[in-house]
C-alpha cells in the first residue's frame, strides 16, 4: 500500500456479501421501478451508497449486517483487504443511483432503468465473481484525466 | 415484459458472460503489447531484433529475467500478485521482481499499454517484453511461462 499511515483493512467477504444484497435490491427496483415502492427502494440504496462512499463499505447497513450476523458464523478471513477500493466503488454506485433517480424523476424511466442496470451488473460481478469494476475504473479514470505528465523519480519498489 | 424486466435480464446475462470471460483470461500470460507511439525524443532506446525497447529508467533489471508488476493502491489482487512474484523471483537466481505504482507513472502506463492492475510483464535481460499477464497470476502459471521462455 502506498499510504500505510492509517490504512484500514476489512474482511473482503463483507463487500461481496453487501453486493449480493445490493443486487437483489436493484433487481426489485427494476421490476417495480416507476411505482413509488421501486423509487423508494432505489432512494434507500442510494443512501446506502452515500454512507459507503463517505464512511466506507463496512459502515453501510449491509456492512453492519455482515459484521453482526454473518461474520461470526464464518471462519476467519484468509486475507484482509484495503478499505479504500470498496469505498471508491460505493461512490461509483452512488453516481449510477443518482443518474437513475434523476431519470425516473424527470420522466425518463428508460434512463433510470439503464443506469440501475449498470449498477446491478457491477454489483452482481462483485457478488458472484469477487470482481470490483468500480475499483478497476480508478486507473482508467486517472489515465484519461491526468494530462500533465508526472515526474517519475522513484519508479520501483522492492 | 416491461422495460425494467428487459434491462434486468440483459444486465444479468451481460454480467455473467463478462465475469466468466474475465475469469478464463485473468492472470494468464499471453502475447505482448507493442510499445505505444514513438519513444520520446532524446530517450535512449535499445534495439533488439529490430524492435524498440523502452528503457526502464531507474528500474534494476534481472540478469535473466524481470517480473515487472504494475500495481495501484486501489487494487486487492495486487497484493496476492506481489507475494506470488516475490516468491518466484526468490527461488530463481537472476530473476528479479520489480513493482511500479501505476498511478504515479501514467506516462509509462500509457506507453506500455497497461489498462488495469495488476499487470505483470516478463522482461528479458535487455528489457524487451517477452510476455504479459493481466490480472493476478497463479504461481504455477508464472513458472510455466518462465519455463516456456527457457528461463527456469
Amino acid at each position: 500500500m502506498s499510504g500505510t499511515q492509517h490504512t484500514q483493512h476489512i474482511d473482503p467477504r463483507g463487500p461481496q456479501f453487501a453486493a449480493s444484497l445490493t443486487t437483489a435490491v436493484l433487481a426489485a427496483v427494476l421490476l417495480l421501478a416507476p411505482s413509488p415502492v421501486g423509487i423508494a427502494l432505489l432512494a434507500a440504496q442510494a443512501v446506502f451508497f452515500l454512507i459507503g462512499a463517505l464512511l466506507g463499505a463496512q459502515r453501510t447497513p449491509w456492512g453492519v449486517l455482515f459484521k453482526r450476523f454473518v461474520r461470526p458464523r464464518l471462519a476467519p478471513p484468509t486475507h484482509w483487504e484495503d478499505a479504500r477500493p470498496p469505498r471508491f466503488a460505493q461512490g461509483v454506485g452512488l453516481a449510477f443511483a443518482v443518474v437513475a433517480l434523476t431519470g425516473y424523476a424527470a420522466g425518463a424511466p428508460a434512463v433510470g432503468a439503464v443506469a440501475t442496470g449498470f449498477a446491478l451488473a457491477a454489483a452482481l460481478l462483485n457478488a458472484a465473481f469477487g470482481l470490483c469494476l468500480g475499483c478497476e475504473l480508478y486507473l482508467t479514470v486517472k489515465k484519461l484525466t491526468a494530462r500533465v505528465s508526472t515526474p517519475e523519480p522513484e519508479p520501483a519498489r522492492t | 415484459m416491461t422495460t425494467g424486466a428487459w434491462v434486468l435480464l440483459i444486465a444479468v446475462v451481460a454480467a455473467v458472460a463478462f465475469g466468466l470471460w474475465r475469469a478464463a483470461r485473468d492472470g494468464r500470460f499471453r502475447g505482448t503489447h507493442k510499445v505505444a507511439g514513438a519513444l520520446d525524443e532524446g530517450e535512449v532506446s535499445a534495439k533488439a531484433g529490430g524492435r524498440q525497447i523502452p528503457v526502464w529508467e531507474g528500474i534494476e533489471l534481472g540478469e535473466r529475467a524481470t517480473l515487472l508488476q504494475f500495481s495501484s493502491a486501489f487494487c486487492a489482487p495486487c497484493r496476492a500478485t506481489r507475494v506470488v512474484l516475490a516468491e518466484v523471483a526468490s527461488g530463481l537466481p537472476g530473476v528479479v521482481h520489480q513493482e511500479i505504482d501505476a498511478e504515479h507513472h501514467l506516462d509509462l502506463v500509457r506507453r506500455v499499454g497497461v489498462s488495469r492492475t495488476p499487470t505483470t510483464l516478463i522482461l528479458g535481460p535487455d528489457g524487451a517484453e517477452l510476455t504479459r499477464a493481466v490480472g493476478a497470476p497463479r504461481k504455477a502459471l508464472v513458472l510455466e511461462s518462465l519455463n516456456a521462455l527457457g528461463i527456469t
